[in-house]
């Protein structure tokens, strides 16, 4: 009922136009990328997503990744790193360079007026990265600063703690930021190796939206990245993974408790996976009023939020939840969560709550393409992901598609209750440790 | 390099046509003020009511209640049962959210287009339908205590900052923290939550805004339906609270907190903020913030205190244009590992006074405000951001023209303007001090 709108009317620029929108191009050069050619207002949004992350990091070496990415706009060519901020704002341009355990991304974001310069300027931090020591050391006292700050954080406690015991000694049982001491140990050719390794051209997906247009954006792509190393795809085994069962309380210093609990999950591209999507919506999800929060906040008022989420990791899948109560209450949420999530598995959803989820779900799709900014990150993530450029018109039939005895065969086999790990920061009173 | 600066020299945009040829602006006959932004990019819609109504309004002693009644709001009305408006917007595809601040309260639903009527009913109905029951009450106070909990006191930094601003304001409500004092919120019961609503929730005392793929004349017809049956509440006045007597000593916090791993320093000052038709003094005090600490790399503080003498790790300076009453004005610094909370200070007040002596770097300052201009142009990619800049001043004393002007205000400030404001502004009487550090027994 809410498919009173082409997703292709809305990605258009307004116009009758309806299924031009979003375009694949291949560059002379060979690069492929989407774009969505929208010259309303006179700026371009880009994004780059290199597949291969913090993840790659060797064993002794945990966070270069994160401080490699975070040195690539501390000066590059022949510029210092003050003087590289200095060419930003001159342009009026914003880059950002982010790294997690799968990938590195980059967006910037530039005035018509200015592309040509503020591209050069992003090519010279791709390619030209200056790693200066002095900006090195900058960088990681600020790190040093943030991870101290973290292990105060009962929620970054939490979490912490979760996957390290769910990942054990893979890079994704430790935070991709690193550790005190593997911080201090790096040096500038740990840098190098992380930028040789991650910035290469066949891990490469690539989107943009805005004022460009397709002709424009091929030749561009190829003077912004022909410059880097060809590489190679990236290749990942799944883990194999033996997540521990039971209860283990943190000691912090804290009015409220922090929870963070969840088992294995799976992976995106599952047959079951839309099944699952719909399940954690229905159980913990955001949009619609999930069990849990009706059960935890509504009905007892034991937490301010709560929520689960399926994460898909390249190498692993986890169904994670999380929620925060006093001290006094957590053992009332946690019994809840319990309850809820045996409720679940063994009875599975109703029919009227499958078809408000899934009424919500594709109609809050098409209201997700909303600005140039926002509509180029999620297109270089699908691409990242393997999905077709289809995707977008046909993801709403398959969130349709799933049928009520499908999502309960799901929910038996995904949730375990029996398996559920909780990691509990705080200090809770009335909680068995197990 | 000379070559991009002359660039922004020719940046030419006209953006008065940009940002304000598409905005509509009407008062219902019972004084409900309504903007309508149009963007017909995407058939989407953003609905806000916003109402001129906040924590700083509160009475004596009841902190917390704008805010816990912003949270009943979401339980049954006249026409609604509690919990069907989240439904109905999500059941339409849509996402929605409340927010309260010192000076407003705001509720809002962004949805497919078409669906703007429906919206309209459900959030006019509990503008004055709201049915609150007893246990509504206890549960959601629980929830908002969660809140506290999770927002305040699981996070030292924000235990901090209420002690700096109740220690700021000597007599205006802004020293009282928006979630509320925890005895206070425990308190807070169904005849306080029905009191403030009754006194504040009117159309009179309300604006709507509505972004996004509409028509102003569609707008008009749905509001009349919708918001213009309501009764204005002719004993709403303007909002006057108590003001600041004159400032005549400097004072200083220093927070201990065992969870404290990184300490900071932080001085706050009383800021002047816009005000309809006298907006450059805020305008001048916008780039200062930026001038002082809006960069690392090259702001005055963070070359100083971060590449220069690197005796800090972060450097920031901070300002809230927008508040019905006066402002405050923010520098914080985080020290290096081997650098005190004394020296921190000393160095910081050194830099400010080395800046005061020597003025504006004007490469810098051109740069700020060709960013200001080109901001401008970003902010067109998200029309929910446009419709905030407007319920935002709307309520908090400024008007349309005010906004609209404001962009063009920012291109004529001067760095003559900028020094006479950080000249005023740097009453050290005016101020609050603050160290935040870990555990005393390990302090230096």
């Amino acid at each position: 009922m809410m498919r009173i709108f082409a997703l292709g009317a809305l990605l258009g620029a307004g116009t009758v136009q309806a299924d031009v929108a979003v375009k694949s191009i291949t560059s002379p050069g060979g690069l492929s990328a989407w774009i969505l050619e929208e010259p309303a207002i006179p700026f371009t949004a880009l994004n780059l997503m290199f597949s291969g992350g913090a993840a790659l990091d060797p064993p002794d070496k945990r966070g270069a990744a994160f401080l490699m990415t975070g040195l690539l706009e501390e000066g590059a060519g022949d510029l210092d790193s003050q003087a590289f901020a200095a060419e930003i704002e001159a342009l009026s341009a914003s880059f950002s360079f982010d790294v997690s355990d799968d990938t590195l991304s980059i967006s910037a974001r530039f005035l018509t007026e200015n592309r040509t310069e503020t591209l050069a300027l992003l090519k010279t931090a791709l390619i030209q990265p200056r790693f200066d020591p002095d900006a090195i050391e900058r960088v990681r006292q600020q790190v040093l600063s943030i991870l101290a700050t973290k292990a105060q954080d009962p929620t970054d406690t939490a979490q912490r703690v979760w996957t390290e015991q769910a990942f054990g000694d893979h890079a994704y049982g430790t935070s991709y930021q690193g550790t005190e001491s593997s911080i201090a140990a790096l040096t500038p050719a740990d840098f190098l190796a992380a930028h040789q390794k991650l910035l290469v051209r066949d891990t490469l997906s690539i989107s943009a939206a805005g004022d460009i247009t397709a002709e424009d954006l091929g030749p561009i792509l190829d003077d912004l990245l022909g410059d880097l190393p060809a590489g190679s795809a990236l290749e990942t085994t799944p883990l194999q993974l033996d997540i521990p069962t039971g209860l283990t309380v943190v000691d912090m210093s804290t009015p409220q408790s922090v929870a963070i609990f969840g088992h294995a999950g799976i992976d995106r591209n599952h047959p079951d996976f839309f099944a699952a999507f719909i399940l954690n919506t229905i159980l913990g999800g955001q949009g619609i009023e999930s069990r849990l929060t009706a059960e935890v906040r509504e009905k007892r008022g034991l937490t301010y939020g709560i929520s689960t989420v399926l994460i898909s990791k390249d190498q692993a899948n986890v169904m994670l939840g999380q929620v925060a109560s006093a001290n006094d209450r957590i053992n009332a949420a946690i019994e809840v969560i319990r309850d809820e999530w045996r409720k679940l598995a063994r009875d599975g959803v109703t029919a009227e709550e499958l078809q408000a989820a899934q009424t919500y779900l594709t109609g809050a799709y098409p209201l997700r393409f909303d600005g140039n900014s926002q509509i180029s990150r999620i297109l270089v993530g699908m691409q990242r992901v393997g999905l077709g450029l289809d995707y977008i018109n046909t993801r709403n039939a398959k969130i349709n598609a799933v049928t009520l005895s499908e999502i309960n065969r799901v929910a038996a086999q995904l949730l375990k209750p029996e398996a559920l790990n909780f990691v509990v920061a705080g200090q809770p009173t009335g909680l068995k440790e197990e | 390099m000379f070559n991009r600066l002359f660039a922004i020299l020719c940046l030419c945009v006209p953006l008065e046509a940009l940002a304000q040829g598409k905005t509509t602006d009407f008062i219902l006959d019972n004084g409900m003020q309504v903007v309508v932004i149009e963007d017909h990019r995407a058939p989407v819609v953003v609905h806000m009511v916003w109402y001129k109504v906040g924590s700083a309004d509160e009475p004596s002693g009841k902190s917390g209640i704008a805010h816990f009644l912003e949270h009943l709001m979401f339980k049954k009305t006249k026409n609604l049962q509690a919990g069907e408006l989240a439904d109905t917007v999500a059941a339409n595809g849509g996402s929605h959210n409340a927010f309260t601040s010192l000076d407003y309260t705001g509720y809002y639903q962004r949805v497919a287009a078409d669906r703007l009527e429906l919206m309209m009913q459900m959030e006019s109905d509990r503008m004055t339908g709201l049915q609150l029951s007893p246990d509504d009450i206890a549960v959601e106070r629980n929830v908002v205590i969660e809140e506290r909990n999770q927002r305040t006191e699981s996070a030292p930094g924000a235990l901090f900052k209420e002690h700096l601003n109740a220690a700021l304001f000597l007599n205006h409500p802004y020293g009282v923290p928006i979630v509320g004092w925890m005895h206070e919120l425990e308190e807070l019961n169904y005849d306080d939550a029905m009191a403030f609503y009754k006194q504040h929730y009117a159309p009179n005392n309300a604006i709507l805004v509505v972004a996004g793929d509409v028509t102003p004349d569609d707008v008009k017809t749905l509001a009349e339906r919708y918001y213009g049956v309501l009764p204005a509440n002719r004993a709403i006045t303007p909002r006057a609270r108590r003001q600041e007597p004159p400032h005549r000593a400097a004072r200083r916090v220093i927070f201990h907190d065992e969870r404290v791993a990184q300490p900071f320093f932080t001085r706050t000052y009383l800021a002047p903020e816009r005000n309809s038709g006298n907006q450059r003094g805020a305008a001048a005090l916008v780039y200062l913030a930026q001038i002082l600490g809006g960069s690392s790399a090259t702001s005055v503080l963070g070359r100083t205190l971060q590449y220069d003498t690197k005796q800090a790790i972060y450097t920031s300076a901070q300002y809230r244009p927008m508040a019905l009453d006066p402002s405050t004005f923010s520098l914080v610094a985080v020290p290096a590992s081997d650098v005190s909370l004394q020296q921190i200070e000393d160095a910081l007040e050194a830099t400010i006074a080395n800046f005061m002596a020597d003025g504006i770097d004007i490469e810098l300052f051109e740069r700020i405000k060709s960013q200001f201009r080109a901001s401008e142009i970003y902010a067109m990619d998200n029309v929910s951001g446009i419709a905030q800049r407007y319920g935002a001043a709307l309520t908090q004393g400024l008007t349309v023209a005010d906004v609209q002007a404001w962009p063009q205000i920012l291109q004529e400030i001067t760095p003559e303007e900028v020094m006479t404001l950080a000249g005023q502004l740097f009453d050290e009487k005016a101020s609050v001090t603050g160290w935040l550090m870990g555990p005393k027994e390990q302090a230096q």
